[in-house]
């Protein structure tokens, strides 16, 4: 099983404030990925380093290598424009764009970066919205407004929206924290699906749902990274102490 | 029903409250009303065709000056509209920083402006500079009142959009300037037309502005570079005269004038009616 993306002493601040301390890790390609630990120990802020969004935050400092196949996507010269079509993100509130019906949603990734032939629009929002398990919900109603849809159909949503530019990398921050159980449910299959032609990365605050969805498990504590490993194994035989207190819910 | 202390301070408060509602719609109602009785008598198709009669003939409009309105504020709207937009996304997406504040606080400034200043402004850089009263004077000066409002609805229209947006936008692997192009001016849009419309119903009605800059003439328009008559000017010029018979002329203008900025705000109401009720 190849690493489709190696993480090597990342650092990251917003201006004094150092919030990821030495991350090495590694993700392996057609696997989940879930990132675990309490809130404000760096899980959010390190995904955003994955597709250079972390950036985008004012004085927002980052310092490290993130290879994706072998080439860093931090070397100079490289435009983050570039790197975040290739790494997709799905993020903890659905934001689909409010002015635009749900076929615009989809297509609004290829369209603004130049795509303008019908066909391969219709054919790319058709089959995004499969992938995400949503075209049989919307099928009928593509014209309608994307703000229109339920929580969780809005977070399929951006799913698809994320898909259709053809990335290889899906990142989701805390993807269901806004969802109730049903819409978690289905977005969790989903995920499933996905990791057969995609590398997942999952931010979560749910350690059932780091348990049930994903191969490996990385715990995050105060910016740093305790423990990675196979989520069976961390979820059963944590080889560090405050990676077991956390799992227990002994604090956070 | 038992009073107590509770439900008559209730009863109280809800009577004070009735009671500034009346007295801030009675004189909107009362204008209404008075310009509607004494201009409706006034108005007919030559009234809106027509050019002036000398005072004593019967008959003649305010057609030149309902094009001229129509002239000077399409020309201020050239002027204004995008120069009052891309300063409004300029202080949304780049304006946090010193330069950004000192525009915010010069627009701000300029929105307290009062209305003959900018009459002024456009007397001394355009009249004085062309050595004729026009059209253009007149534009530039009633822009001088749109841009801040513009800029101002614009930039808070803008900052109305959520940040979570943005970043969708440029996870997509959007370009920072499409995105603020096409997601945010896109998302804001139904405000920055809603402003434009105010800015331009409210620069409609300005008077003030236009006495020394397109000051009027009884004639078609000549060009932008002649004077032109406007609505408001020739309301203005009507009504300190002492004959009744171009007083109800002003008052038909006058209602012509209040139609013309009721039609853009109902305007304003549809454009804000989205398409998809956000």
């Amino acid at each position: 099983m190849q690493n489709k993306i190696t993480v090597e002493a990342l650092n990251a601040w917003f201006g004094a404030k150092h919030v990821l301390k030495n991350i090495n890790l590694c993700f392996q390609e057609n696997r989940i990925t879930a990132i675990i630990g309490p809130s404000g120990c760096g899980k959010s802020t390190f995904i955003r380093c994955l597709n250079r969004m972390h950036e985008v935050v004012p004085h927002a400092k980052i310092s490290g290598t993130v290879l994706v196949d072998g080439r860093d996507i931090y070397e100079n010269g490289t435009d983050p424009v570039d790197i975040r079509r290739c790494i997709g993100m799905v993020f903890q509130k659905p934001n689909p764009f409010p002015t635009m019906s749900i076929y615009d949603n989809v297509a609004a990734g290829l369209k603004l970066n130049g795509v303008k032939d019908k066909r391969i629009l219709d054919k790319a929002v058709e089959e995004s919205l499969k992938k995400a398990a949503l075209w049989d919900e919307v099928k009928n109603d593509l014209n309608k407004s994307g703000v229109s849809l339920s929580g969780g159909q809005q977070q399929r949503l951006c799913i698809a929206r994320a898909l259709a530019v053809e990335p290889r990398i899906i990142l989701f921050d805390e993807p269901c924290s806004a969802l109730d159980p049903i819409s978690t449910s289905k977005i969790e299959d989903l995920m499933i699906d996905l990791k057969e032609k995609y590398t997942l990365v999952i931010v979560t605050h749910n350690m059932q749902q780091a348990a049930r969805v994903s191969d490996f498990t990385a715990f995050f504590l105060m910016g740093e990274m305790i423990e990675f490993g196979d989520t069976k194994q961390i979820f059963k035989n944590p080889k560090e102490k405050s990676t077991e207190d956390y799992i227990t819910g002994r604090f956070g | 029903m038992r009073w107590n202390k509770r439900k008559l301070t209730d009863r109280i408060m809800s009577f004070l409250a009735a009671s500034c509602v009346v007295i801030a719609v009675v004189p909107l109602l009362s204008i209404l009303y008075t310009v509607t009785v004494n201009g409706l008598s006034s108005i007919n198709i030559d009234f809106l065709t027509k050019l002036p009669r000398p005072v004593g003939e019967a008959g003649g409009g305010l057609g030149n000056a309902i094009e001229g309105t129509f002239i000077v504020v399409g020309i201020a709207c050239i002027i204004g509209l995008p120069a009052g937009i891309l300063s409004g996304v300029y202080l949304s997406e780049y304006g946090d920083n010193r330069f950004g504040r000192f525009v915010s606080f010069v627009a701000d400034v300029l929105a307290g402006t009062p209305s003959i200043v900018a009459g002024i402004f456009g007397y001394a850089f355009i009249v004085l500079y062309f050595g004729s009263f026009s059209a253009i004077a007149g534009g530039v000066a009633l822009s001088v009142l749109m841009v801040p409002i513009v800029t101002r609805t614009t930039e808070e229209s803008l900052k109305l959009v959520p940040g979570s947006i943005r970043e969708a936008s440029l996870a997509l692997g959007i370009p920072g300037w499409k995105t603020t192009l096409y997601i945010i001016i896109s998302t804001a849009r139904g405000g920055i037309i809603t402003g434009a419309l105010l800015s331009i119903a409210r620069i409609s009605g300005e008077t003030a502005p236009l006495l020394f800059t397109s000051f009027g003439n009884m004639f078609w328009a000549g060009g932008i570079d002649k004077p032109v008559s406007t609505l408001p000017v020739q309301i203005y010029t009507y009504a300190i005269t002492p004959f009744p018979d171009w007083h109800a002329k002003a008052w038909g203008g006058a209602l012509v004038l209040i139609i013309l900025i009721l039609i853009l705000n109902i305007g304003v109401r549809l454009f804000t009616k989205k398409k998809y009720g956000m």
